[in-house]
């Protein structure tokens, strides 16, 4: 009992040391942390702790790919294509080419046409997806022998494109979110067709949702005229209006088209805000084009399929630059700005999940979990000193040092402390005085079956260090699947659990070991204090 | 310094005797919790129902629940729920999942923004779907269901096969009284209180674990003491520790009920009676079961119930007992002890026994 080699005690004092200063900075102001990583070398200070979303207040917001949005792209692109391979080997349908859930569908009633498109249908699978190589068809192509044929677009082929949508959206998103100025926003793929956007101590969380929900997808086309053919045009809401109206189908010119966005104010007339942007080559041209031909009509700026403008062309526009007004706000006009910069999401992406709280709330709750903390705390320690006297204060300073390897643990790991997390640290601090409590009521035990002071304490130790371990295994499991399963703040609270039954052992088990030996060297009890 | 006990010292409960009535007890117990899920069922929070939270603060100072409970009545947003807690300037408004999807959802945190801006700050927004709420109920039963079968597998390894089913029961039996606590209190069923189960469920175990150690302790030491005494005696010795694991783990959810905040209040009230039957059911379910799972050599247990019944001269059936025993148990490592110890162990045993 009274051995314990030198190496361990240095270890011990070691560990507690680098805890102390590894969690400090943490402790530090704002202001304060700055400094010092002025003063020192950048290496030498350690990060401070994360606060999770629900305490430094933040969005997290889940979204998903619109998977009725993506069918009926697919379906219409489809159509193009198979519009066009007609179109091209001059085949002759009989009807239309018909809808089906996921596909289209024609009638091809001469033999012979049929084997002319068949081969060339079967290839647009290799330009509808670059997962070839034994992968599942993305596209299934059947010809019955009634001349009957079916495109349809396959589950595979539709994860794949939803995953493809997943990933440029990633790249739009995050051109959107750095906009808005916010620090360290972390935008993150979740499966096949989700986008994780988290965004920390944001001012506004409105914004963002109004920039992430929005696809963006801007065109330019014209209104139709009256006596125009029904086929090709559509009709479209309005934003600012009741009521639809009729455009053509066909459009001009592409949001993609525009190389920049800036919101500014009407000079001429009224002084509204709008917003400026500019053409690239294309646009430019392409818009030059149908404006010289189209004097006197109106043209309708779309935005994600509602008309949020239909100016009438005045004089041909061929600078490659223009204006869009729609009776917006300036905030309005911002959003427009930074949307049509950062370029449309190539899907509809909806919100399933949103969670965002604002920053007063998050420090409310930081102020509640420290206080539930300190009080916590407090009470276990008093607790301790007046059941175990003098081996109680050997048990607050290990629970002191174990906490302190928590937030040690919790820096060096870079997780985020949530306020679940912080319920299961008080937690621990409840539970981390039960090694302590099973090895002295051991001790004591073993004291009162009349052994002396020392081999009670050595019984103590060893006796209940096996049902130390199995306890605590139990409980490191329970800990170890709520992390896995568990999202966010949860994930969090499973963090600090697992971490403090880690330390306990080393807290609890070895460091009071050593601090009873000292003592009994020291103090040379006749009687046990327990 | 005079030190305080909570514990009495050398205890001798015969907590055995206590398993008539613990049995039925639980038992019924469990079927009440299973009753009140099924036909009163959990309030269950937006993370598995999906719906939305907002948690307003008003501007005023002085949140009114009433005109609060007007204005979403009147944006037609199916049950809404408006509540106040804590803090007189805080209220939230709870509703449902509603028809259209998940844009829908969005359109009325909007309508519900629209209608109470003026007077409110939105502290808090949190919206779930239908589909990301159906995982959530997924990954929240799964959790639950791995952890049993690992903690099982654990203890099969670690113990014998009766300790671990022993357990098994205990734990169940915990999470059946958690689950009917969560249904009768109708406290917020969410992804935390998942949390709380599962650590309730380490709790429970971790409190069976310290048990059972002991009695596989004893189990090697007293060959020669009847099941049932053998238990209540290692109960007994465990039961200070017992008790201020479970002060000092209460104290700790006591500070956090009482200053954690909103947020995790229906956490911590939980976790409270998690300790509480997970400390009960350590002591009159998972030990007792050890007997009716037949832990020892059946003659020991006959020899058991015999002594309990005809109070007979209890040297005959221990030698009778360590006679049939011998074979059937080859030495472990306690035996082989020396001698001291040995005797230590033979004093106390002594000691223990009823007069």
């Amino acid at each position: 009992m009274l051995r314990f080699s030198t190496w361990k005690l240095f270890a011990i004092v070691a560990m507690t040391l680098a805890a102390v200063l590894i969690v400090a900075p943490s402790m530090l102001s704002a202001s304060h942390y700055e400094e010092l990583k002025s003063r020192l070398p950048s290496w030498l200070v350690p990060p401070t702790i994360v606060l999770g979303l629900d305490l430094q207040g933040g969005s997290h917001v889940m979204l998903e790919v619109d998977q009725a949005d993506l069918i009926s792209t697919q379906v219409k692109n489809l159509r193009d294509d198979v519009r066009r391979i007609l179109r091209e080997e001059k085949v002759a349908i009989t009807g239309g080419i018909g809808a089906t859930a996921r596909g289209v569908q024609v009638r091809v009633a001469d033999p012979e046409d049929r084997e002319k498109v068949l081969p060339k249908l079967r290839q647009l699978r290799n330009g509808f997806s670059n997962a070839l190589l034994g992968g599942p068809s993305p596209l299934d192509v059947e010809a019955s022998p009634d001349g009957l044929i079916r495109v349809t677009v396959t589950d595979a082929g539709l994860t794949d494109k939803s995953r493809k949508a997943v990933e440029q959206s990633i790249e739009v998103i995050r051109r959107r979110v750095d906009a808005l100025g916010t620090r360290e926003p972390s935008i993150q793929r979740q499966g096949d067709d989700r986008v994780l956007v988290q965004v920390p101590g944001l001012q506004d969380p409105e914004t963002l949702k109004e920039i992430l929900g929005k696809t963006a997808k801007l065109e330019f086309r014209l209104v139709a005229e009256p006596g125009q053919n029904p086929s090709e045009t559509e009709e479209l809401d309005q934003v600012d209006q009741e009521g639809k109206i009729a455009v053509e189908k066909t459009v001009m010119v592409k949001g993609e088209d525009l190389t920049d966005a800036q919101p500014g104010f009407d000079q001429q007339r009224s002084g509204e805000p709008v917003v400026n942007f500019r053409f690239n080559i294309r646009g430019a041209q392409a818009f030059g084009e149908v404006t010289s031909k189209n004097v006197g009509r109106l043209f309708a700026i779309v935005l994600d399929n509602k008309v949020i403008s239909a100016p009438r062309i005045l004089t041909p526009i061929t600078g490659g630059s223009g204006q869009i007004s729609g009776r917006f706000t300036v905030e309005q006009a911002n959003n427009l700005a930074i949307l049509l910069r950062a370029g449309a999401l190539p899907a509809k992406l909806n919100i399933v999940e949103e969670r965002t709280v604002g920053p007063g709330l998050g420090q409310d709750s930081i102020d509640a979990g420290k206080r539930a903390a300190y009080v916590g705390a407090g009470l276990v320690v008093i607790y301790m000193l007046i059941t175990y006297g003098v081996f109680g204060v050997f048990a607050n300073l290990a629970l002191f040092v174990h906490i302190a390897f928590i937030f040690a643990g919790l820096v060096l790991l870079g997780s985020t402390l949530t306020l679940p997390g912080i319920a299961g640290i008080v937690l621990t601090i409840g539970m981390a005085v039960d090694s302590n409590v099973l090895i002295y009521e051991r001790i004591r035990e073993e004291n009162h079956a009349g052994r002396s002071i020392l081999a009670s304490l050595d019984a103590g130790f060893t006796r209940a260090f096996a049902t130390i371990v199995d306890s605590n295994v139990t409980m490191f499991v329970a800990a170890a699947i709520l992390y896995f399963l568990g999202t966010g703040p949860v994930r969090g609270f499973a963090v600090s659990l697992a971490l403090g039954i880690l330390t306990t052992i080393v807290t609890a088990v070895t460091m009071t070991r050593i601090m009873i030996a000292v003592w009994y060297h020291y103090a040379r009890p006749t009687k046990l204090p327990i | 310094m005079k030190l305080l006990r909570l514990a009495p010292e050398n205890t001798k409960f015969p907590f055995m005797r206590f398993r008539r009535v613990s049995y039925p007890f639980s038992a019924l117990m469990s079927l009440i919790a299973v009753a009140l899920f099924v036909f009163r069922g959990m309030n269950f929070g937006i993370d598995f129902a999906g719906g939305t939270v907002i948690e307003l603060r008003a501007k005023s100072g002085a949140a009114e629940v009433g005109t609060l409970r007007t204005i979403g009545e009147g944006l037609h947003l199916g049950d809404i729920e408006v509540q106040a807690f804590g803090n007189p300037a805080d209220a939230t408004l709870r509703f449902g999942l509603q028809p259209g999807g998940d844009v829908a959802q969005q359109a009325a945190v909007e309508r519900v923004r629209g209608a109470v801006d003026a007077y409110y700050d939105l502290r808090r927004v949190e919206v779930v779907g239908p589909r990301v709420s159906n995982e959530l109920v997924q990954s929240g039963t799964l959790g639950v269901v791995l952890s049993i079968i690992a903690v099982l597998t654990y203890l099969w390894f670690r113990f014998e096969w009766q300790f671990a089913i022993g357990a098994v029961i205990a734990t169940m039996h915990d999470l059946l009284l958690t689950v009917g606590f969560f249904s009768i209190t109708q406290l917020e069923f969410n992804t935390t209180s998942i949390a709380a189960i599962l650590t309730i469920v380490g709790y429970s175990l971790n409190e069976t674990v310290v048990v059972l150690d002991r009695i596989r302790e004893n189990m090697r030491k007293y060959k020669k003491m009847a099941t049932a005494q053998m238990v209540d005696m290692s109960i007994n010795a465990v039961l200070p520790r017992t008790i201020m694991t479970a002060t000092t783990v209460m104290l700790a959810l006591f500070a956090l009920v009482a200053f954690g905040g909103q947020v995790i209040r229906s956490f911590s009230v939980a976790m409270i009676w998690g300790i509480f039957v997970a400390t009960y059911s350590s002591i009159f379910i998972c030990s007792p079961m050890l007997i009716y799972l037949g832990l020892r050599n059946e003659d020991a247990d006959k020899a058991a119930q015999k002594h309990e019944t005809e109070h007979k001269a209890e040297t005959a059936v221990s030698a009778r007992d360590e006679a049939a025993a011998a074979p059937a148990n080859p030495p472990t490592a306690a035996e082989k002890t020396p001698a001291p110890s040995r005797k230590a162990t033979t004093k106390r045993a002594t000691k223990t026994r009823p007069a």
